[in-house]
Protein backbone atom coordinates (compact mmCIF):
# COMPACT_ATOMS: atom_id res chain seq x y z
CA UNK A 1 0.00 0.00 0.00
CA UNK A 2 1.13 3.21 -0.65
CA UNK A 3 0.10 6.58 -0.02
CA UNK A 4 0.31 9.63 -2.23
CA UNK A 5 -1.93 13.23 -2.23
CA UNK A 6 -3.15 12.14 -5.83
CA UNK A 7 -4.51 8.62 -4.37
CA UNK A 8 -5.77 10.69 -1.14
CA UNK A 9 -8.09 12.81 -3.21
CA UNK A 10 -9.21 9.67 -5.81
CA UNK A 11 -10.35 7.98 -2.84
CA UNK A 12 -11.98 11.05 -1.16
CA UNK A 13 -13.68 11.46 -4.74
CA UNK A 14 -14.59 8.10 -4.32
CA UNK A 15 -16.48 7.69 -0.78
CA UNK A 16 -13.30 6.50 1.30
CA UNK A 17 -14.90 3.07 0.05
CA UNK A 18 -12.11 1.49 -2.17
CA UNK A 19 -8.71 1.79 0.37
CA UNK A 20 -6.91 -1.50 0.04
CA UNK A 21 -6.38 -3.16 3.73
CA UNK A 22 -2.93 -2.43 4.74
CA UNK A 23 -2.39 -6.42 6.27
CA UNK A 24 -3.77 -9.65 5.27
CA UNK A 25 -6.26 -11.05 7.44
CA UNK A 26 -5.33 -14.86 7.78
CA UNK A 27 -6.49 -18.34 8.48
CA UNK A 28 -4.05 -20.36 10.66
CA UNK A 29 -1.90 -23.12 8.80
CA UNK A 30 -0.98 -25.96 10.85
CA UNK A 31 2.29 -25.02 12.32
CA UNK A 32 4.57 -21.97 13.21
CA UNK A 33 7.79 -21.72 14.59
CA UNK A 34 6.55 -19.10 17.39
CA UNK A 35 3.00 -18.04 18.00
CA UNK A 36 2.34 -14.91 19.07
CA UNK A 37 -1.15 -15.15 21.45
CA UNK A 38 -2.64 -11.63 22.08
CA UNK A 39 -3.09 -9.11 18.74
CA UNK A 40 -2.38 -5.71 20.86
CA UNK A 41 0.22 -3.51 20.17
CA UNK A 42 3.17 -5.50 22.35
CA UNK A 43 1.79 -8.74 20.26
CA UNK A 44 2.21 -6.86 17.15
CA UNK A 45 5.47 -5.17 18.08
CA UNK A 46 6.83 -8.32 19.30
CA UNK A 47 5.75 -9.80 15.58
CA UNK A 48 6.94 -7.08 13.76
CA UNK A 49 10.66 -6.96 15.59
CA UNK A 50 10.77 -10.77 15.62
CA UNK A 51 10.69 -11.03 11.61
CA UNK A 52 12.42 -7.68 11.49
CA UNK A 53 15.21 -7.96 14.05
CA UNK A 54 15.75 -11.67 14.40
CA UNK A 55 14.43 -12.91 11.08
CA UNK A 56 12.01 -15.28 12.38
CA UNK A 57 9.15 -14.56 9.67
CA UNK A 58 7.45 -18.10 9.92
CA UNK A 59 4.83 -16.47 12.85
CA UNK A 60 1.48 -16.11 13.67
CA UNK A 61 -0.20 -13.28 16.30
CA UNK A 62 -3.36 -15.19 17.41
CA UNK A 63 -5.95 -12.44 18.46
CA UNK A 64 -9.14 -13.68 20.61
CA UNK A 65 -11.40 -10.25 18.77
CA UNK A 66 -10.10 -7.98 16.72
CA UNK A 67 -6.36 -6.50 16.83
CA UNK A 68 -6.25 -3.45 18.91
CA UNK A 69 -9.87 -4.25 20.67
CA UNK A 70 -8.20 -4.39 23.98
CA UNK A 71 -6.18 -1.58 25.73
CA UNK A 72 -4.19 -0.83 22.98
CA UNK A 73 -7.38 0.97 21.85
CA UNK A 74 -7.99 2.12 25.54
CA UNK A 75 -5.38 3.74 26.56
CA UNK A 76 -4.96 7.80 26.63
CA UNK A 77 -2.02 7.37 24.22
CA UNK A 78 0.74 9.25 26.15
CA UNK A 79 4.55 8.27 25.92
CA UNK A 80 6.94 9.23 28.16
CA UNK A 81 10.10 7.85 30.14
CA UNK A 82 9.86 9.50 33.26
CA UNK A 83 10.81 6.90 35.67
CA UNK A 84 12.69 5.94 39.13
CA UNK A 85 14.23 2.95 39.34
CA UNK A 86 16.86 0.98 37.31
CA UNK A 87 15.10 -1.92 36.22
CA UNK A 88 12.29 0.52 34.68
CA UNK A 89 14.07 3.58 33.19
CA UNK A 90 16.49 2.28 30.92
CA UNK A 91 13.50 -0.15 29.42
CA UNK A 92 11.59 3.34 29.44
CA UNK A 93 14.08 5.12 27.56
CA UNK A 94 14.54 2.18 24.93
CA UNK A 95 11.34 2.64 24.28
CA UNK A 96 11.13 6.35 24.34
CA UNK A 97 13.92 6.20 21.53
CA UNK A 98 12.08 3.49 19.40
CA UNK A 99 9.21 6.00 19.48
CA UNK A 100 10.94 8.80 17.95
CA UNK A 101 11.93 6.83 15.17
CA UNK A 102 8.86 4.68 14.44
CA UNK A 103 7.16 6.26 11.81
CA UNK A 104 10.48 5.71 9.66
CA UNK A 105 10.84 2.72 10.56
CA UNK A 106 7.56 1.86 10.11
CA UNK A 107 6.65 4.70 7.08
CA UNK A 108 3.74 4.61 8.65
CA UNK A 109 2.13 7.88 10.43
CA UNK A 110 1.56 6.94 13.71
CA UNK A 111 1.13 10.70 14.69
CA UNK A 112 4.08 10.84 17.46
CA UNK A 113 3.98 14.51 18.90
CA UNK A 114 6.50 15.09 21.18
CA UNK A 115 4.95 17.78 23.06
CA UNK A 116 6.05 17.20 26.57
CA UNK A 117 5.17 15.71 29.49
CA UNK A 118 5.05 17.98 32.60
CA UNK A 119 4.64 16.71 36.00
CA UNK A 120 3.62 19.82 38.26
CA UNK A 121 4.07 19.61 41.90
CA UNK A 122 2.84 21.24 45.19
CA UNK A 123 5.47 20.99 47.77
CA UNK A 124 9.29 21.10 49.42
CA UNK A 125 9.04 17.88 49.37
CA UNK A 126 7.42 16.91 46.68
CA UNK A 127 10.07 19.18 44.67
CA UNK A 128 13.30 16.91 45.97
CA UNK A 129 11.01 13.92 45.24
CA UNK A 130 10.74 15.17 41.48
CA UNK A 131 14.55 16.26 41.19
CA UNK A 132 15.37 13.05 42.30
CA UNK A 133 13.55 11.47 39.41
CA UNK A 134 15.06 13.78 37.36
CA UNK A 135 18.27 12.99 37.75
CA UNK A 136 17.73 9.16 37.92
CA UNK A 137 16.50 9.78 34.65
CA UNK A 138 19.17 11.70 33.03
CA UNK A 139 21.57 8.84 34.29
CA UNK A 140 19.91 6.55 32.26
CA UNK A 141 19.99 8.82 28.96
CA UNK A 142 16.82 10.61 28.95
CA UNK A 143 15.91 14.31 29.59
CA UNK A 144 14.35 15.91 32.56
CA UNK A 145 14.06 19.63 33.27
CA UNK A 146 12.79 20.99 36.46
CA UNK A 147 10.46 24.21 36.10
CA UNK A 148 10.02 26.44 38.77
CA UNK A 149 5.94 28.05 39.31
CA UNK A 150 7.21 31.13 36.75
CA UNK A 151 8.05 28.64 33.92
CA UNK A 152 5.57 26.75 34.54
CA UNK A 153 3.00 29.54 34.38
CA UNK A 154 4.36 30.68 30.86
CA UNK A 155 3.77 27.31 29.68
CA UNK A 156 0.36 26.79 31.21
CA UNK A 157 -0.95 30.08 32.76
CA UNK A 158 -4.74 28.87 33.30
CA UNK A 159 -3.62 26.48 36.18
CA UNK A 160 -4.85 26.54 39.78
CA UNK A 161 -1.72 28.27 40.95
CA UNK A 162 -2.74 29.64 44.27
CA UNK A 163 -5.24 27.47 44.99
CA UNK A 164 -5.12 27.34 48.98
CA UNK A 165 -4.66 23.27 49.59
CA UNK A 166 -2.29 22.66 46.58
CA UNK A 167 -0.45 25.46 45.58
CA UNK A 168 1.55 24.93 42.13
CA UNK A 169 5.68 25.38 42.95
CA UNK A 170 6.63 23.78 40.06
CA UNK A 171 7.18 20.74 37.67
CA UNK A 172 9.41 18.21 36.29
CA UNK A 173 9.13 18.20 32.52
CA UNK A 174 10.09 15.83 29.77
CA UNK A 175 10.13 17.19 26.47
CA UNK A 176 10.69 14.51 24.48
CA UNK A 177 7.61 12.76 25.93
CA UNK A 178 4.37 13.17 24.64
CA UNK A 179 1.32 11.38 22.82
CA UNK A 180 0.96 9.27 19.94
CA UNK A 181 -2.21 7.86 17.86
CA UNK A 182 -2.55 4.69 19.24
CA UNK A 183 -4.65 2.94 16.44
CA UNK A 184 -2.14 3.80 14.10
CA UNK A 185 0.72 2.26 16.22
CA UNK A 186 -1.63 -1.09 16.61
CA UNK A 187 -2.12 -0.65 12.23
CA UNK A 188 1.71 0.12 12.06
CA UNK A 189 2.90 -2.88 13.31
CA UNK A 190 0.28 -5.15 11.55
CA UNK A 191 1.69 -4.13 8.52
CA UNK A 192 4.61 -3.83 8.85
CA UNK A 193 4.50 -7.78 10.50
CA UNK A 194 2.26 -8.56 7.59
CA UNK A 195 4.91 -6.89 5.35
CA UNK A 196 7.26 -9.73 6.48
CA UNK A 197 4.80 -12.92 6.11
CA UNK A 198 3.22 -12.69 9.52
CA UNK A 199 -0.03 -14.33 9.78
CA UNK A 200 -2.55 -12.49 11.72
CA UNK A 201 -5.18 -14.55 12.61
CA UNK A 202 -8.56 -12.57 14.45
CA UNK A 203 -11.10 -14.03 16.12
CA UNK A 204 -8.98 -16.80 17.33
CA UNK A 205 -9.07 -17.60 20.92
CA UNK A 206 -7.14 -19.77 22.74
CA UNK A 207 -9.22 -22.86 24.46
CA UNK A 208 -6.26 -25.21 25.49
CA UNK A 209 -2.30 -25.55 25.50
CA UNK A 210 -0.51 -28.85 23.72
CA UNK A 211 2.01 -30.32 26.08
CA UNK A 212 4.52 -32.64 25.78
CA UNK A 213 5.55 -33.02 29.23
CA UNK A 214 6.78 -29.90 30.55
CA UNK A 215 7.21 -28.54 26.83
CA UNK A 216 4.43 -26.56 24.64
CA UNK A 217 4.21 -27.62 21.29
CA UNK A 218 0.88 -26.05 20.38
CA UNK A 219 -2.51 -24.53 20.82
CA UNK A 220 -6.39 -25.62 20.18
CA UNK A 221 -7.63 -22.75 19.61
CA UNK A 222 -11.90 -22.09 18.31
CA UNK A 223 -9.95 -22.03 14.79
CA UNK A 224 -8.72 -25.36 14.87
CA UNK A 225 -4.70 -26.79 16.32
CA UNK A 226 -1.71 -24.99 15.48
CA UNK A 227 1.32 -26.61 16.16
CA UNK A 228 4.51 -24.30 17.06
CA UNK A 229 7.98 -24.53 18.67
CA UNK A 230 7.64 -21.07 20.66
CA UNK A 231 4.58 -19.62 22.40
CA UNK A 232 4.54 -15.43 23.56
CA UNK A 233 1.74 -14.90 25.63
CA UNK A 234 0.89 -10.88 25.49
CA UNK A 235 -2.49 -10.87 26.78
CA UNK A 236 -2.32 -8.33 29.41
CA UNK A 237 -5.74 -7.70 31.04
CA UNK A 238 -6.32 -11.27 30.72
CA UNK A 239 -2.67 -12.74 31.67
CA UNK A 240 -4.04 -15.08 34.62
CA UNK A 241 -6.96 -16.43 32.60
CA UNK A 242 -4.89 -17.45 29.87
CA UNK A 243 -1.79 -18.77 32.28
CA UNK A 244 -4.62 -20.45 34.29
CA UNK A 245 -5.44 -23.12 30.85
CA UNK A 246 -1.73 -24.39 32.42
CA UNK A 247 -2.38 -24.36 36.03
CA UNK A 248 -0.04 -21.51 36.46
CA UNK A 249 -0.49 -18.59 38.87
CA UNK A 250 0.49 -15.22 38.23
CA UNK A 251 1.71 -12.80 40.95
CA UNK A 252 -0.87 -10.06 39.08
CA UNK A 253 -4.92 -8.95 39.60
CA UNK A 254 -6.76 -7.66 36.57
CA UNK A 255 -8.23 -4.02 37.41
CA UNK A 256 -9.90 -1.64 35.36
CA UNK A 257 -8.53 1.64 34.26
CA UNK A 258 -11.25 4.59 32.89
CA UNK A 259 -10.73 7.29 30.32
CA UNK A 260 -12.56 9.85 29.15
CA UNK A 261 -13.03 12.32 26.12
CA UNK A 262 -14.21 15.87 26.91
CA UNK A 263 -16.40 17.58 23.89
CA UNK A 264 -14.02 19.56 21.93
CA UNK A 265 -12.41 22.84 22.52
CA UNK A 266 -9.78 25.09 20.78
CA UNK A 267 -6.48 24.58 21.59
CA UNK A 268 -5.73 24.93 25.03
CA UNK A 269 -3.38 22.64 26.79
CA UNK A 270 -0.17 22.55 24.56
CA UNK A 271 1.44 19.49 26.62
CA UNK A 272 0.60 16.43 28.64
CA UNK A 273 0.29 17.61 32.26
CA UNK A 274 -0.45 15.94 35.52
CA UNK A 275 -1.65 16.59 38.88
CA UNK A 276 1.02 16.36 41.58
CA UNK A 277 -1.56 15.91 44.45
CA UNK A 278 -3.83 13.55 43.13
CA UNK A 279 -3.99 11.18 40.09
CA UNK A 280 -5.42 12.90 37.31
CA UNK A 281 -3.43 13.28 33.46
CA UNK A 282 -4.44 15.45 30.48
CA UNK A 283 -3.90 15.87 27.34
CA UNK A 284 -5.87 17.72 24.21
CA UNK A 285 -6.09 15.58 20.96
CA UNK A 286 -5.92 17.04 17.59
CA UNK A 287 -9.68 16.79 17.21
CA UNK A 288 -9.59 19.26 20.65
CA UNK A 289 -11.41 16.96 22.96
CA UNK A 290 -9.54 16.73 26.58
CA UNK A 291 -8.31 12.82 26.63
CA UNK A 292 -7.80 12.15 30.66
CA UNK A 293 -7.70 9.73 33.35
CA UNK A 294 -6.50 8.93 36.98
CA UNK A 295 -6.43 6.03 39.44
CA UNK A 296 -7.75 2.74 38.77
CA UNK A 297 -11.31 1.40 40.17
CA UNK A 298 -9.31 -0.66 42.94
CA UNK A 299 -11.19 -3.81 42.79
CA UNK A 300 -10.62 -7.17 40.62
CA UNK A 301 -12.68 -6.96 37.70
CA UNK A 302 -12.92 -8.22 34.20
CA UNK A 303 -16.32 -5.54 33.17
CA UNK A 304 -14.15 -3.61 30.76
CA UNK A 305 -16.90 -0.94 32.55
CA UNK A 306 -15.91 1.39 35.48
CA UNK A 307 -17.76 3.05 38.06
CA UNK A 308 -19.02 6.66 39.06
CA UNK A 309 -16.38 7.26 41.89
CA UNK A 310 -13.96 7.16 40.04
CA UNK A 311 -15.59 9.68 37.16
CA UNK A 312 -16.09 12.09 40.63
CA UNK A 313 -12.39 11.45 41.82
CA UNK A 314 -10.49 12.45 38.31
CA UNK A 315 -12.74 15.19 37.74
CA UNK A 316 -11.99 16.40 41.07
CA UNK A 317 -8.71 16.12 40.46
CA UNK A 318 -9.04 18.35 36.98
CA UNK A 319 -10.73 20.69 38.56
CA UNK A 320 -8.30 21.24 41.40
CA UNK A 321 -5.48 21.27 38.51
CA UNK A 322 -7.29 23.54 36.18
CA UNK A 323 -10.63 24.65 37.30
CA UNK A 324 -10.77 26.14 33.37
CA UNK A 325 -12.33 23.13 32.29
CA UNK A 326 -14.94 22.93 35.08
CA UNK A 327 -17.94 23.91 32.46
CA UNK A 328 -16.68 21.15 29.59
CA UNK A 329 -18.86 18.33 29.16
CA UNK A 330 -17.96 14.76 29.53
CA UNK A 331 -18.31 13.02 26.16
CA UNK A 332 -17.27 9.41 26.73
CA UNK A 333 -15.84 7.17 29.39
CA UNK A 334 -14.99 3.88 28.72
CA UNK A 335 -12.56 1.54 31.26
CA UNK A 336 -10.01 -1.44 30.13
CA UNK A 337 -8.79 -4.57 31.90
CA UNK A 338 -5.10 -4.25 32.83
CA UNK A 339 -2.68 -6.35 34.50
CA UNK A 340 -2.03 -4.71 38.16
CA UNK A 341 0.97 -6.87 39.18
CA UNK A 342 2.08 -6.84 42.81
CA UNK A 343 5.04 -4.49 42.77
CA UNK A 344 3.30 -2.12 39.80
CA UNK A 345 6.22 -3.08 37.38
CA UNK A 346 5.78 -5.67 34.16
CA UNK A 347 7.05 -9.18 33.46
CA UNK A 348 9.21 -10.23 30.25
CA UNK A 349 10.45 -13.43 30.87
CA UNK A 350 10.66 -17.22 30.54
CA UNK A 351 7.63 -19.85 32.64
CA UNK A 352 8.29 -22.95 33.58
CA UNK A 353 7.14 -24.29 30.66
CA UNK A 354 9.81 -24.72 28.55
CA UNK A 355 8.90 -22.96 24.82
CA UNK A 356 6.56 -20.85 26.79
CA UNK A 357 7.51 -16.80 27.55
CA UNK A 358 5.62 -13.96 29.24
CA UNK A 359 4.96 -10.47 28.70
CA UNK A 360 2.25 -9.67 31.41
CA UNK A 361 1.61 -7.21 34.03
CA UNK A 362 1.67 -3.84 32.07
CA UNK A 363 -0.55 -2.17 35.37
CA UNK A 364 -1.86 1.16 33.87
CA UNK A 365 1.42 1.97 31.40
CA UNK A 366 1.98 -0.79 28.64
CA UNK A 367 1.40 1.61 25.86
CA UNK A 368 3.87 4.09 26.61
CA UNK A 369 5.94 0.65 26.89
CA UNK A 370 4.86 -1.07 23.29
CA UNK A 371 7.77 -0.56 21.08
CA UNK A 372 10.62 -1.64 23.51
CA UNK A 373 7.92 -4.21 24.76
CA UNK A 374 7.80 -5.74 21.85
CA UNK A 375 11.36 -5.46 20.73
CA UNK A 376 12.40 -7.35 24.43
CA UNK A 377 9.95 -9.85 24.14
CA UNK A 378 11.34 -10.46 20.33
CA UNK A 379 14.80 -10.74 21.75
CA UNK A 380 13.84 -12.81 24.47
CA UNK A 381 12.02 -15.79 22.27
CA UNK A 382 14.04 -15.28 19.13
CA UNK A 383 17.78 -15.97 21.22
CA UNK A 384 16.32 -17.29 24.87
CA UNK A 385 17.89 -14.35 26.67
CA UNK A 386 16.53 -11.50 28.26
CA UNK A 387 17.49 -7.85 26.40
CA UNK A 388 19.74 -5.67 29.02
CA UNK A 389 17.07 -3.50 29.42
CA UNK A 390 14.38 -5.77 30.27
CA UNK A 391 16.17 -8.23 32.56
CA UNK A 392 14.90 -7.18 36.01
CA UNK A 393 11.23 -7.86 34.70
CA UNK A 394 11.42 -11.26 35.90
CA UNK A 395 9.03 -13.48 36.74
CA UNK A 396 10.97 -15.08 39.64
CA UNK A 397 11.66 -11.87 41.59
CA UNK A 398 8.65 -11.56 43.76
CA UNK A 399 10.29 -15.10 45.21
CA UNK A 400 13.75 -13.90 45.17
CA UNK A 401 12.69 -10.11 46.76
CA UNK A 402 14.56 -8.20 43.70
CA UNK A 403 10.98 -6.35 43.13
CA UNK A 404 10.72 -3.47 41.14
CA UNK A 405 8.03 -1.10 43.28
CA UNK A 406 8.48 2.45 41.96
CA UNK A 407 5.73 3.97 44.61
CA UNK A 408 6.68 1.86 47.61
CA UNK A 409 3.34 0.49 48.02
CA UNK A 410 4.01 -3.42 48.36
CA UNK A 411 1.93 -6.55 47.19
CA UNK A 412 -1.37 -4.32 47.19
CA UNK A 413 -2.10 -3.98 43.32
CA UNK A 414 -4.88 -1.43 43.81
CA UNK A 415 -2.44 1.15 45.16
CA UNK A 416 0.37 0.77 42.55
CA UNK B 1 -13.27 9.27 50.27
CA UNK B 2 -15.06 5.87 49.87
CA UNK B 3 -16.81 4.33 52.11
CA UNK B 4 -15.73 0.86 51.57
CA UNK B 5 -11.86 -0.32 50.95
CA UNK B 6 -10.81 -3.00 48.67
CA UNK B 7 -8.57 -5.27 50.36
CA UNK B 8 -8.42 -8.07 48.10
CA UNK B 9 -8.16 -12.23 48.49
CA UNK B 10 -8.82 -13.64 51.55
CA UNK B 11 -5.60 -15.43 52.39
CA UNK B 12 -4.53 -17.12 55.29
CA UNK B 13 -1.16 -15.82 56.91
CA UNK B 14 0.94 -19.25 56.25
CA UNK B 15 2.67 -20.98 59.26
CA UNK B 16 5.87 -19.51 60.09
CA UNK B 17 7.84 -22.35 61.72
CA UNK B 18 6.53 -25.07 58.16
CA UNK B 19 10.01 -25.93 56.65
CA UNK B 20 8.83 -24.49 53.72
CA UNK B 21 7.37 -21.12 55.26
CA UNK B 22 9.33 -18.80 52.67
CA UNK B 23 7.82 -20.41 49.97
CA UNK B 24 4.08 -20.73 51.43
CA UNK B 25 4.42 -16.92 52.35
CA UNK B 26 5.49 -15.96 48.77
CA UNK B 27 2.31 -17.93 47.25
CA UNK B 28 0.15 -16.30 50.01
CA UNK B 29 1.72 -12.63 49.06
CA UNK B 30 2.11 -12.36 45.74
CA UNK B 31 0.18 -15.22 43.77
CA UNK B 32 -3.64 -14.36 42.78
CA UNK B 33 -6.25 -16.38 41.28
CA UNK B 34 -7.20 -13.95 39.53
CA UNK B 35 -10.78 -15.59 38.22
CA UNK B 36 -13.11 -14.40 36.03
CA UNK B 37 -16.34 -15.11 37.51
CA UNK B 38 -16.87 -14.91 41.17
CA UNK B 39 -14.52 -13.55 44.10
CA UNK B 40 -14.09 -14.06 47.32
CA UNK B 41 -12.44 -10.50 48.40
CA UNK B 42 -11.71 -9.03 51.75
CA UNK B 43 -13.31 -4.55 51.93
CA UNK B 44 -13.04 -2.82 55.19
CA UNK B 45 -15.92 -0.42 56.20
CA UNK B 46 -13.18 2.16 56.58
CA UNK B 47 -15.77 4.60 57.12
CA UNK B 48 -18.66 3.07 58.73
CA UNK B 49 -18.57 0.35 61.06
CA UNK B 50 -14.70 -0.62 60.43
CA UNK B 51 -15.60 -3.82 60.06
CA UNK B 52 -14.32 -6.54 57.76
CA UNK B 53 -16.37 -7.93 55.43
CA UNK B 54 -15.83 -11.26 53.25
CA UNK B 55 -17.76 -10.59 49.83
CA UNK B 56 -18.33 -12.79 47.23
CA UNK B 57 -18.75 -10.76 43.93
CA UNK B 58 -18.79 -11.69 40.26
CA UNK B 59 -15.79 -9.58 38.32
CA UNK B 60 -17.33 -9.99 35.09
CA UNK B 61 -20.64 -7.97 36.24
CA UNK B 62 -19.62 -6.76 39.69
CA UNK B 63 -22.79 -8.40 41.05
CA UNK B 64 -22.56 -8.76 45.12
CA UNK B 65 -23.01 -12.62 45.65
CA UNK B 66 -23.35 -12.30 48.98
CA UNK B 67 -21.37 -10.55 51.79
CA UNK B 68 -20.75 -11.74 55.65
CA UNK B 69 -18.13 -10.57 58.48
CA UNK B 70 -14.82 -11.62 58.04
CA UNK B 71 -12.84 -13.54 61.18
CA UNK B 72 -15.70 -15.97 62.07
Amino acid sequence: MRYSLLALARQAFRGNRHWQPVWRDTEPRPSYDVVIVGGGGHGLATAYYLAKQHGVRNVAVVEKGWIGSGNAGRNTTIIRSNYLLPGNEPFYERSMKLWEGLEQDLNYNAMVSQRGVLNVYHSDAQRDAFARRGNAMRLAGADAEMLDAEAVRRMLPFLDFDNARFPIKGGLLQRRGGTARHDAVVWGYARGASDRGVDIIQNCEVTRFLRDGSRIVGLNTTKGTIRCGKVGLAVAGSSSRVAKLLGLKLPIESHLLQAFVSEAIKPLIPCVVTFGAGHFYVSQSDKGGLVFGGDIDGYNSYAQRGNLPVVEDVCEGGMALMPAIGRLRLLRSWAGLVDMSMDGSPIIDRTPFNGLYLNAGWCYGGFKATPASGWCFAHLLAQDQPDPVASAFRLDRFETGHLIDEKGQGAQPNLH
Amino acid sequence: MSEFVYYGDPVQRPDPVAADAPRRFYEAVYLRDNPAGPHEELWYHANGCRGWLRVSRDTRTHDVLGASFAGK
